[in-house]
């Protein structure tokens, strides 16, 4: 008889799997629970770190075409294409030079006149450059994975630029990479001001990479199209003065108290390759220290 | 007759890993938004050509790998993945004998049944989708998947993967 017992291949084709749904509750109760602890509580710090870790070469891999075809792009251009570029670089190297010439000299009148009012100096800021691994599979959230982490000192919270203006900031610090979050992202705001009048307001996220959305602007603002938004720097997490829009419509609604204005983010979010990570620390303590520093004692 | 030596793991997870590079490439303009989701249609392969070796603790897993390298909640491609895998392991008697084209529209339900989980579970973490469009990579899955099979199929055939 035992000389006729199936293989476990052939008795899978004949014989039902009584537990099998049996095993579906539990594999879906299990990753109920995982997804829930992961969500609320954060607690899956270690679980994330091994796995980003074994995923981690399979992202260099994905980039692998993408490189070789940037890497033949920078290699394989002609005499004339080089030496029209570098002629471009020349004449915007030049023209950044006289402009930073203002810019040191401004620099140093604005840190002498912070010090006669015994406020916060602003600490020369440290950047990071990373460059871009991945975007998030679910074309309705912003969120980006970046080639630096923990292991290069990345902390949750640090603000991302790129040369334009704001991108957005790290949300989740893993060994060797970080996701950050766009400010487009339909779950994200920042504290902005309009550059020319200094009103202050949020930019709100649409989900949509050309759009953010000014809320709580009341009718008889003055608002113009093209008005230039920078970063307020309340709420500690970005530092002041960045530019991340510019007014792209203003519509006002009799009926509504507030207007409905949409900025357009000056940074490419749609083509980001590398970014820069400001050092927030520095930003962040300081005025705090400042102002218990100078406070008189009783 | 003892049972046949099971061979060709690796196999089995080199063609994950392909699966999860070509995932993972970035694709432009709409024909991003029709790139299917190559690691779910590898697990249904395998789900229906190896049913005692590949199920729903395999799907797990690779879940578990796909949400750690998207950067998505922990759990949430699991849960997709190993509904997939049941869903193939209680039908694969059927699909197998169907020609690729009958079994695309077989793989076109698995897979919608699997961005809508996916995109469900997005939702109640905030991110609910804004249109219809989430579920075009099904239809994009359905339309390479006599591809894929064919392809899959002879590789198991020369490997001799059983």
């Amino acid at each position: 008889m035992a000389a006729l017992k199936p293989s476990k291949r052939v008795r899978h084709l004949f014989i039902v799997n009584p537990t099998a749904t049996l095993q579906l509750g539990l594999w879906v109760a299990l990753s109920m629970v995982v997804m829930t602890v992961d969500h609320r509580y954060h607690t899956l710090g270690g679980v994330h770190d091994v796995l980003s870790t074994v995923i981690y070469p399979l992202h260099y891999l994905t980039r692998l075409p993408t490189d070789a075809r940037n890497w033949a792009n920078e290699n394989l251009a002609g005499r004339t294409t080089l030496l029209e570029e570098n002629a471009r670089l020349r004449e915007s190297q030049v023209f950044f030079n006289a402009q930073l010439q203002k810019l040191t000299t401004l620099e140093a009148e604005n840190r002498r006149l912070r010090s006669l009012l015994e406020s916060a100096v602003n600490a020369p800021e440290r950047v990071l450059i990373a460059e871009l691994l991945a975007v998030d599979f679910d074309p309705y959230r912003h969120h980006i994975l970046l080639n630096r982490g923990r292991q290069h000192g990345i902390t949750v919270g640090q603000p991302v630029i790129d040369q334009h203006g704001i991108i957005g900031q790290i949300i989740r610090a893993d060994p060797f990479t970080a996701t950050a979050i766009l400010i487009t992202d339909p779950n994200h705001a920042l504290p902005i001001q309009i550059n020319r009048t200094g009103a202050r307001t949020l930019a709100r996220g649409t989900g949509n990479f050309q759009e953010l959305e000014l809320p709580h602007i009341p009718n008889n603002e003055d608002v113009k199209i093209g008005d230039l938004l920078v970063t307020s720097g309340l709420g500690g997490r970005f530092p002041p003065g960045y530019p991340v829009g510019t007014i792209s419509k203003v519509e006002f609604d009799p009926g509504s108290p507030f207007a409905r204005i949409i900025a357009r983010p000056v940074a490419q979010l749609d083509r980001i390759r590398e970014v820069m990570l400001l050092e927030n620390e520095p930003i962040a303590t300081p005025p705090a220290v400042a102002g218990t520093a100078t406070t008189p004692p009783p | 007759m003892t049972s046949v030596q099971s061979t060709g793991g690796e196999v089995i997870a080199l063609s994950f890993l392909l699966a999860f590079l070509l995932a993972g490439t970035p694709v432009p303009g709409w024909l991003g938004w029709f790139w299917p989701d190559w690691v779910a249609m590898v697990l249904i392969y395998w789900c229906m050509a190896l049913p005692h070796r590949i199920g729903m603790g395999v799907g797990w897993l690779v879940g578990l790998l796909v949400d750690a390298g998207r950067g998505a909640l922990l759990g949430q491609h699991a849960l997709a993945f190993v509904t997939v895998a049941y869903l193939t392991l209680q039908t694969y008697r059927r699909i197998r004998v169907f020609s690729p084209w009958r079994q695309a529209f077989s793989v076109l339900i698995f897979l919608l049944i699997e961005q809508v989980l996916v995109f469900w579970i997005s939702g109640v973490i905030g991110y609910p989708p804004r249109d219809g469009w989430y579920l075009a990579p099904a239809v994009g899955g359905m339309v390479l998947w006599p591809l894929l099979f064919v392809v899959l199929r002879d590789t198991r055939r020369y490997f001799q993967v059983n």
